[in-house]
């Protein structure tokens, strides 16, 4: 064994050299003093926490879990991993009642969806507001997204599937709560843009939430129990060869890397098969496999926005690549800046002024793109930016699906 | 994914190169494994420089003072003068070996340890100019004290960037007809307007010295950089690490990452930028050193003992271990050039230093965009 070799250590702590680089571009430590910082938090409270766990300190709570600290280290330390494995194995604090309703998308999905006008109009009053923000601390100015009558699911069942037959070439779609509960037409969107290449869509035999709110709230077990649920039907599909794709960049990203790392669900067997949509276009497009052809009057300034899970898997330039291929299509970078949602962060009452003051930075980048609007392939970004700026959020899949002519694509992939 | 160029290392060297060269037209994607030595910058550059640095970092917002071919001297934060040829404009450049002041002004963040204001003090005593030392304080900073590990030079630049007028105010209240004040680098983190505002409020002269990293100069360049990068169609790819690559026939074929998997990358040229040790450029066992990615040739004294001196503060000579190359810069990998394989900067076997770093970046962009 070389020197090398023994040193090494869970998540990488012991390469960290104390640079404070993480601390430097970590997002939550301006806002709030008290959040200890990534390097405290992270390798140097894991050295005091590995003597006695009565080191443990609940203030890791207020890490956004964006891995942005990740991203900067020059050590290659997995300093929000560190952070995130101390609260699971440490914390003695049990999630309260407001937690565990914002994390559990799928219950919360399925029991009032079939209200949803009702829900909707609801959640949307201002006096639900005061009552939620008074008694649950979800913080009043957020706006709930809307719950759809008719979830993703069950309209691919009763207006899709059975014309997904017709296509040799298959994939399976991971469309992810958001999409199911809240805005099945991204869904739609996706089947479309598929299809228009000459590729049938299929869902898998049983899809739960990823588990990436039940992580940041506490519930490890329950996301731990999804997690294995998930990699069974994954598995299955990812071993007939197929594809398994997601717009979602969270759902992907907690999929792919916290699945092993933090819920230590193994995941090799399929890990390589698991691709968010953009990419496997992006590839499928750029080797000649697959043809676009766009329609001549689409004309658009898009911002682009690359979430915090995006920019740790390193696939925004498959996001930003594809938007660049639609010729009417100016595309303005923006700056590698958090939104300050985090998800359920920004929901909560304690968090809104820091969730607010974190996306400041990217607001007004925004503001001064002068774009038509702003593109992005995170769900909880888009709340966020639309509630924060105004401005228009679409998925880049909506955009291709937008700008796409679908009989040419499909006449062009035959 | 294709280039005409693919970068490994986004500090100086790599984003100088990759923002010369996109403005000339050529594809670049750079390959940044984390934050770069950039934000351990002393805010000057020292060893001969290329002229062209000079307008390129111009175009991109980054004001450099100095002469790239004449020498000039800094106060360096252990009270010492430095040989340096550039500057950012936070650092005050003087023609010869002495601060230019008859009474000095110290001006220290309340509770900020990371800045050895006895040391700058004493070495401006033994060039026979008078100095006080005084720290200021602010409410704003009260907040960044509650978590002590955390008031550190980047935290203290997020509060007081946006509260220029009330520094200035503070720093008057502590002149008593000083010339020059003397400031640790914690102003201009994501612009270098707060520097410049700071030095139109004040009476005197303002020098921001150097303090413990992280580099708030350093940081706010490096983004001024990867901003222009990409403004110009560059892609930075940020946080991922170049894994592995094949060469046959002496050239590189393509480039794997870690984020990328079996999403492999080609260009027409590479270019190696990936640093010293540090960085992880240059790598060691107890047996040797060697470039972990391409597997170069490596120049270092063959003796482990060789590699060290034991007085501590003596140079060295594993600190001028890097890779050979031939006159063109290109890498030598079994006695033979890779020939499509350049490279540049503190990867570089010998002397190493920013005016090094750049003028090889430079030469390369020359090879390059012929």
């Amino acid at each position: 064994m070389t020197l090398q070799e023994m040193t090494g250590s869970a998540h990488n702590f012991e390469e960290c050299m104390k640079c404070t680089v993480c601390t430097a571009y970590c997002p939550v430590v301006p806002v709030n003093p008290r959040y200890p910082g990534p390097k405290q938090a992270g390798p140097d409270g894991e050295r005091l926490r590995l003597k006695d766990p009565e080191f443990f300190d609940e203030a890791l709570k207020y890490c956004l879990n964006c891995k942005r600290c990740e991203v900067v280290c020059p050590s290659g330390v997995n300093v929000a991993d560190i952070i995130q494995e101390a609260r699971i194995r440490y914390s003695k604090s049990k999630p309260k009642l407001r937690d565990r309703i914002l994390a559990s998308t799928d219950f919360m999905g399925t029991m009032v969806r079939p209200f949803a006008p009702v829900v909707n109009g609801v959640l949307s009053l201002g006096i639900t507001k005061s009552v939620m923000d008074g008694v649950l601390a979800v913080d009043k100015h957020r706006t709930f997204p809307k719950y759809s009558f008719e979830g993703f699911e069950s309209w691919f069942k009763h207006n899709a599937e059975a014309s997904q037959k017709q296509y040799k070439e298959k994939v399976a779609y991971f469309h992810g709560c958001y999409v199911n509960y809240n805005f099945p037409q991204l869904g739609k969107d996706f089947v479309k843009v598929m299809n228009a290449m000459g590729i049938g869509v299929e869902l898998l035999d049983k899809e739960k939430c990823c588990g990436v709110a039940m992580i940041s709230n506490g519930m490890s077990e329950a996301a731990r129990k999804n997690a294995l649920s998930n990699s069974a039907s994954i598995s299955k599909v990812a071993a007939s060869g197929m594809r398994i794709l997601a717009t979602s960049s969270t759902c992907t990203f907690t999929m792919r890397d916290e699945y092993p790392e933090l819920l230590k669900v193994d995941n090799s067997a399929w890990r390589n098969s698991l691709l968010l949509a953009t990419r496997f276009i992006y590839e499928a497009v750029s080797s000649g496999r697959k043809k676009l052809v766009f329609r001549d009057s689409y004309k658009a300034r898009i911002a682009y926005h690359t979430p915090c899970h995006l920019e740790k898997l390193g696939w925004g330039i498959f996001s930003t690549g594809l938007i660049k291929m639609i010729p009417g299509v100016e595309l303005i970078p923006l700056d590698s800046n958090c939104c300050g949602i985090a998800g359920t962060y920004g929901f909560k009452k304690e968090n809104y002024e820091a969730s607010q003051a974190i996306g400041k930075a990217l607001f007004d980048d925004i503001a001064s793109a002068g774009a038509d609007f702003v593109a992005c392939d995170c769900e909880t970004c888009k709340w966020q930016i639309e509630m924060s700026t105004g401005n228009k959020v679409l998925h880049p899949i909506t955009v291709l699906a937008e700008a796409l002519d679908l009989d040419l694509t499909a006449e062009a992939n035959k | 994914m294709k280039f005409q160029v693919i970068i490994i290392g986004g500090g100086l060297a790599g984003l100088t190169a990759g923002l010369s060269l996109q403005k000339k037209g050529v594809s670049c994607a750079i390959i940044s494994s984390g934050e770069n030595a950039l934000h351990f910058s002393s805010g000057s550059f020292s060893g001969e420089c290329p002229e062209e640095v000079v307008p390129l970092f111009a175009e991109a917002g980054v004001v450099l003072n100095g002469d790239p071919s004449k020498d000039s001297w800094r106060l360096t934060p252990s009270g010492s003068m430095q040989k340096v040829r550039l500057a950012f404009e936070d650092v005050t450049l003087y023609p010869s070996e002495k601060v230019k002041a008859s009474k000095v002004l110290i001006a220290n963040p309340e509770g900020f340890i990371d800045f050895p204001t006895a040391f700058i003090a004493d070495g401006l005593s033994q060039q026979g100019i008078p100095c006080k030392v005084k720290s200021f304080s602010l409410p704003c900073l009260k907040t960044l004290r509650e978590s002590p590990s955390e008031m550190r030079s980047v935290g203290i630049a997020k509060k007081l960037d946006c509260r220029i007028n009330e520094v200035a105010g503070a720093i008057h209240k502590l002149l008593d007809g000083e010339d020059l004040v003397i400031l640790p680098q914690v102003f201009g983190l994501t612009s270098p307007e707060p520097v410049r505002a700071l030095r139109d409020a004040v009476p005197a002269e303002i020098s921001f010295i150097g303090n413990m990293p992280p580099s708030v100069p350093g940081i706010r360049v490096q983004m001024q950089l990867k901003k222009a990068f990409e403004r110009a169609g560059g892609t930075f790819l940020m946080g991922d690490t170049a894994l592995s690559t094949e060469i046959s026939e002496g050239t590189v074929r393509f480039i794997r990452t870690k984020n990328l998997d079996s999403h492999i990358l080609t260009a027409d040229n590479y270019l190696l930028a990936s640093g010293s040790f540090f960085s992880k450029g240059l790598s060691s066992t107890m047996e040797k050193i060697y470039e972990p990615l391409f597997g170069l040739d490596v120049d270092y004294p063959a003796e482990r003992t060789q590699w060290y001196s034991e007085n501590v503060f003596a140079p060295q000579p594993y600190m001028a271990a890097g890779v050979v190359t031939d006159a063109d810069l290109h890498p030598m990998k079994d006695g033979k050039p890779v020939t499509n394989l350049f490279a540049a900067g503190s990867i570089l076997a010998g002397e190493k230093n920013a005016g090094m770093a750049l003028t090889s970046t430079f030469k390369v962009v020359k090879k390059i965009a012929l």
